[in-house]
């Protein structure tokens, strides 16, 4: 190929990016539009009072039931969440109950074969009290928790920790 | 890169006799706008067909995020323009790419009919036109309820309302169109389902026959 640009492979070049820059131009604002729930950055971060006086968080794991309000696009409702809260070495901490093995729900004691863990029926996963997984269990990772703010002696639940 | 990439695909599929077929053709110098710039008014064919396109497109990217169900489709389209990013364009485009398309349309037909296109041995080729004139139309009263705002449903009310006078069968045909008695949860259904598979399929089997047709019988000669 000489190093000389050839009216025809101008044209073509010119021709070619102009076509390209209307494409573009028209298809922007589509996949745009499309890709946008990708690109959102993710609600949540409120606060809830979960109605529960810090003197009542003990060292034994409790659940505590709260309300969110979710917007899923043009629809909105309240989801109920549950948290188990517990005092952990003084520090409050607030576990969401599921379980980091394949989504189902955890308790505390919810096995009697298994005291003082946080156990799932589905693959007998189970979980420390502070809810590290036990090793020889299904679960790869401790449990998720919740932030937690204290005020006026009462316990105030936020969104998931980002890990 | 590109050309090696294509290159090799044609030397396995041998794709150039396909797309040679359909580009290369002559473009008489009384159709093209560099000779006479009156000519232009050839061009609103492939204008209606590019607007087209465009209303597939977006059409197809509206129903990412639309739901055609009288509880959510009018909130589904506020939230998808009000609250999607790019959502007031994309919507913008479908909405006034339907009435451009309309015009475009008509601005052919008028040029056909002036010029006398129509005539032998092209009228099977006006007739498939006037088919697809038909099917553009009943799009954009399909599309029209979609919004389910109160322009929307007063709209189709009329309209059903204009196909029930026909003599006879007009009952029929309301009661089908509806899919019910009234203009409600059953009859945006089925809108729906018209103006996104059977009026789409219906126009691209008629644009097929429409371009064959021309690229058959070529371009009418200068007036």
């Amino acid at each position: 190929m000489s190093k000389k640009l050839s009216r025809r492979q101008f044209l073509t070049y010119t021709l070619g990016s102009t076509a390209g820059f209307l494409g573009a131009g028209m298809l922007f604002p589509m996949v745009r539009f499309a890709v946008d729930p990708a690109l959102k950055k993710g609600q949540g971060g409120n606060f809830i009072d979960v109605n529960l006086p810090l003197s009542e968080v003990t060292d034994k794991p409790r659940s505590v039931q709260f309300k969110v309000h979710k917007k899923d696009g043009w629809y909105s409702f309240d989801e109920v969440l549950t948290a188990w809260v517990l005092r952990d070495k003084g520090k409050i901490i607030a576990l969401s109950p599921i379980c980091k093995h394949l989504g189902c729900t955890v308790s505390w004691e919810a096995n009697p074969q298994y005291p003082n863990t946080f156990f799932c029926p589905c693959h007998f996963g189970r979980y420390t009290k502070d809810g590290t997984n036990i090793p020889g269990t299904p679960p790869p990772k401790p449990l998720d928790r919740y932030e937690t703010k204290e005020a006026n002696g009462k316990l105030l639940i936020g969104p998931l920790m980002q890990t | 890169m590109l050309r090696a990439i294509y290159d090799w695909v044609d030397e396995r599929l041998d794709i150039t006799p396909l797309w040679r077929d359909v580009a290369d053709h002559e473009v008489p110098e009384h159709v093209n706008p560099a000779h006479h710039f009156s000519a232009f008014i050839y061009c609103f064919g492939g204008l209606t067909f590019f607007v087209v396109v465009i209303q597939i497109l977006s059409g197809m990217f509206l129903a990412m995020y639309y739901v055609p169900d009288i509880i959510n489709a009018h909130a589904s389209v506020k939230f998808l323009q009000n609250e999607v990013a790019m959502g007031a364009i994309v919507r913008g485009m479908h909405h006034w790419g339907a009435s451009v398309a309309i015009v475009m349309l008509f601005l052919h037909t008028l040029r056909v009919f002036f010029t006398g296109s129509y005539k032998h041995p092209r009228e099977f080729n006006w007739v498939v036109g006037m088919l697809i004139f038909f099917v553009m139309l009943g799009l954009g009263f399909t599309g029209y309820l979609l919004p389910w705002d109160n322009k929307a449903y007063f709209a189709t009310k009329v309209g059903v309302q204009i196909a029930a006078s026909v003599p006879y069968l007009g009952p029929y045909i309301a009661t089908f169109l509806q899919g019910g008695d009234i203009v409600g949860a059953q009859t945006i259904a089925r809108f729906f389902a018209l103006h996104v598979f059977f009026f789409p399929a219906a126009l691209l089997a008629l644009l097929g026959a429409h371009f064959i047709l021309i690229r058959r019988q070529g371009i009418s000669g200068p007036l």
